[in-house]
């Protein structure tokens, strides 16, 4: 089952073709891996499928993605998508108000503003995110004085309490220390089961660990994708090879 | 030999850079001190109490009118100058005509004397908008005056705010009004603020501006239809008459005192944001 | 309706940032409209070029203030730039950290100083002064040089110190390698490289001495004549409008609004200098 499909899809920033003819199937409940060398397109094709593009000035985009097979460019409003598909960033980005706050800021967003409701959502959300025993105490506080660590999952938490179908996570573990980055690999193989993820990495140990499907681009095309020990044990393609063994020398 | 000249060059330079060092301060530490001197024991019960008259000399009338004009002031020009910078910032396009004029003109504001702001204010609110001379005729001219302080340093406020802030917010569905609002603002507040404070400085001790445009009345008390004098007018017309000199220098000590404040206040929040900041 | 909102908020911004453009029109509107009929009345040879000012006899010729403006802001510039920036180079390059910020906030301190009470510490300490130390009756285009080279001294800092600081730190060092002592390098390598902030920091010093009114009018004298000496009063054309604006009608209040327009235009003159200097440097 595919939750998210992405079709010819093509994205110009300017004058510069970042993705060329894109066709990916991104299924449901499994964790996919984005894997490949610096400015890539990788990160592009991630932030594709929430419109996060949009921001970009000058990025135009030509084909089709669909959730559940909508239209994302078309037939959907920009913020029900991105409530939908959810984003956990490369640095964490808490905002600099209280971890409560942080947490509750997306449902507020989306209307929700009973106090006993909002507390439901937060306590959950901590503790899908695995941080709810370090932090149950000082909800109050600043989540700017947490750990790097502490901060992405804090990061992660605030993704999940509006209770996204879609987790895309941009490099998340990449700022953060060998320590957190299990945790948070753990997480994300435990909340594949609630719902579907896409994740950007540098890392290929960890497309391996993780993930069950691994796309692996080069200037900003698809070189081939499909189920990661396949990737990983015998690729189709000779520049995957080159990519995978020239890393691990 | 040569060395030699070059030796006395290097300490003659030294000498002379940090002469005017130590005079730069020593000019700021004698006007204060001086102020402070012959101005403290000048402040008697009388210039604080609660009528005036040509005995007294009280200045409560005058400070009650510069809170009510600062308040006016900022009321029109905190939104005005936060809003044009979110604008700027937030919303318009990168080489927006619209941009590029606004930073031209409010840029042109910063620089145009207080007295040409004096000299429209009266030309403008008091006789094209029949205000007369008002605390709010003035107002308005001030809040003019103080737009540019407001839309840069919220501007750079607002710059100081990390994109990933933007990001996050959007990632979560939030629509540009809510990031705006719940996410940027708060956390620029501590710039705006600083730059709002910096404002009321400025408000507080201008005088040219405001002579011609709130007017000079001080034995009663001035709604904001009335015409009512400030402290800085205040202070000018008592050492112009050169018949209070006494209640000239109090007067000065409390105006300089209160600006200082405000200074050190706006420079204390910015400092305290960029050691959050690290 | 959400959508609404956004629409309508952007709209709302948008106008707020054009509130600056609409001022400038309507202050530029409001003066010229003022004040160019009168200079037309009085007869533009005869208002520029003019030596007398007597409202009593309907004549406005405002040559005198204008000189008036001229030698004041001369000699601020005097008093204001070597001493500004030679503080700036102390600031920049010679201070230690610790020093530095005392300083910085102490000069900012100066700037939030009002005319007024600068204008009374004029009356009170520089024209006694003056006049023990000169001569005259101490209400003079000198002390009020003096004033305002104080006075303008946290603008030309502001502007001059951080354009040293902008200047490669690789220029000082290669100074240093050609055997030059730290204040050769600074003064014949880092300054000329900095010559357009420095400039920029002169100029916005002009703007700012040109343009106070108060605290000349208070030390200045204010007598309409040609200026005759530094020692003897002048009028400028700030205390101009000052001066009359209170009591002026007719004729006389258009010279006067003219005068405004005088000014205004020599501001935007600077003022445009000053950009332009800052575009290039940037």
């Amino acid at each position: 089952m595919d939750k998210m499909k992405v079709e010819e899809l093509n994205l110009h920033y300017g004058s510069f073709h970042a993705l060329k003819n894109i066709n990916l199937p991104i299924p449901e409940h499994k964790i996919t891996a984005f894997i490949g060398p610096s400015g890539c397109g990788k990160s592009t094709l991630l932030k594709s499928l929430n419109r996060m593009n949009d921001l970009v000035e000058g990025c135009k985009i030509d084909g089709k993605v669909t959730l559940d097979g909508t239209d994302i460019y078309k037939n959907m409003d920009v913020n029900a998508l991105r409530k939908r598909v959810g984003m956990v960033f490369q640095k964490p980005n808490p905002f600099p108000m209280s971890i409560y706050d942080n947490i509750a800021y997306g449902p507020r967003t989306h209307g929700i503003h009973n106090k006993a409701q909002l507390d439901e959502i937060v306590e959950r959300s901590l503790r899908d995110a695995a941080i709810w025993d370090e932090v149950k105490d000082r909800l109050q506080k600043n989540a700017m004085g947490l750990s790097g660590g502490q901060q992405q999952r804090i990061c992660i938490a605030r993704a999940l309490a509006v209770d996204p179908e879609v987790l895309l996570m941009d490099e998340a573990t990449s700022a953060l220390d060998p320590i957190s980055t299990s945790k948070i690999e753990d997480l994300s193989m435990e909340l594949k089961d609630k719902l579907t993820i896409v994740m950007v990495t540098h890392n290929m140990q960890q497309a391996v660990r993780v993930s069950d499907q691994t796309v692996f681009f080069l200037l900003g095309e698809i070189i081939e994708y499909g189920d990661t020990q396949q990737i990983f044990s015998m690729p189709k393609e000779k520049k995957t090879e080159d990519y995978i063994t020239g890393r691990f020398g | 030999m040569m060395s030699k000249t070059r030796k006395i060059e290097a300490v003659l330079w030294k000498f002379l850079v940090k002469l005017a060092a130590v005079l730069t301060m020593a000019v700021l530490l004698f006007i204060v001190i001086y102020i402070l001197i012959k101005g403290i024991p000048n402040l008697s019960l009388g210039l604080f109490s609660l009528h005036y008259t040509t005995d007294n000399q009280s200045i409560v009338p005058s400070l009650l009118h510069t809170i009510e004009l600062t308040l006016m002031g900022l009321l029109l020009a905190v939104p005005l100058g936060i809003f044009a910078a979110v604008f700027m910032n937030e919303y318009a396009k990168k080489g927006s005509k619209l941009v590029a004029l606004t930073s031209i003109t409010s840029e042109t504001l910063t620089g145009i004397p207080s007295i040409v702001y004096g000299l429209f204010g009266l030309l403008f609110f008091v006789e094209a908008c029949h205000l007369r001379k008002t605390l709010l005729a003035g107002a308005l001219t001030i809040a003019i005056m103080v737009l540019p302080t407001i839309l840069r340093t919220t501007q750079e406020a607002l710059m100081a705010v990390p994109d990933t802030f933007r990001e996050a917010s959007y990632g979560l569905g939030a629509g540009k009004l809510r990031t705006v609002f719940k996410v940027i603002l708060p956390t620029a507040m501590p710039g705006i603020l600083s730059g709002i404070i910096l404002a009321i400085g400025r408000i507080v001790g201008e005088s040219a501006a405001l002579i011609y445009t709130a007017g000079t009345i001080t034995d009663k008390y001035a709604g904001p239809l009335d015409s009512g004098r400030t402290l800085a007018v205040h202070m000018y017309l008592l050492s112009n008459e050169g018949l209070y000199t006494d209640q000239a220098y109090a007067t000065a000590v409390v105006l300089l005192v209160l600006v200082l404040l405000l200074n050190l206040g706006s420079k204390a929040v910015a400092d305290r944001i960029t050691k959050e900041r690290n | 309706m959400k959508q609404a909102k956004e629409r309508i908020m952007q709209v709302v911004f948008a106008l707020c940032a054009c509130v600056s453009i609409l001022a400038v029109i309507l202050i530029c509107v409001f003066l010229f409209a003022n004040g160019i009929p009168g200079i037309a009345k009085i007869g533009p040879l005869k208002f520029f070029t003019g030596t007398t000012w007597k409202p009593g006899n309907d004549k406005y010729g405002i040559l005198p203030m204008i000189m008036g403006s001229i030698y004041v802001t001369g000699g601020a510039i005097l008093i204001g730039v070597p001493i500004g920036l030679l503080t700036a180079v102390y600031m920049a390059k010679f201070c230690n950290r610790k020093l530095y910020r005392v300083m910085k906030p102490a000069t900012e301190l100066l700037a939030g100083i009002p005319s007024v009470v600068y204008g009374f510490f004029g009356i009170k300490v520089l024209v006694p002064m003056v006049r023990n130390v000169f001569g005259g009756d101490g209400n003079s285009i000198l002390t009020a040089s003096i004033l305002l080279g104080v006075m303008i001294l946290p603008t030309i800092i502001g502007v001059i110190e951080p354009a040293i600081r902008a200047v490669p730190e690789s220029y000082y060092e290669g100074a240093l390698a050609l055997g030059a002592t730290h204040e050769r390098s600074i003064f014949s390598v880092m300054l000329p490289a900095a010559k357009s902030g420095i400039l920029a920091g002169i100029i916005l010093g002009i703007g700012r001495a040109m343009g106070e009114t108060m605290a000349v009018v208070m030390v200045c004298g204010n007598q309409t004549r040609m200026p005759a000496g530094i020692l003897k009063g002048a009028r400028t054309l700030t205390a101009n409008i000052v001066m009359d604006m209170g009591y002026a009608t007719g004729l006389h209040r258009e010279a006067l609004i003219a005068t405004g327009v005088v000014l205004f235009v020599f501001i935007l003159i600077i003022n445009l200098s000053f950009s332009v200097l800052k575009r290039r440097k940037a």
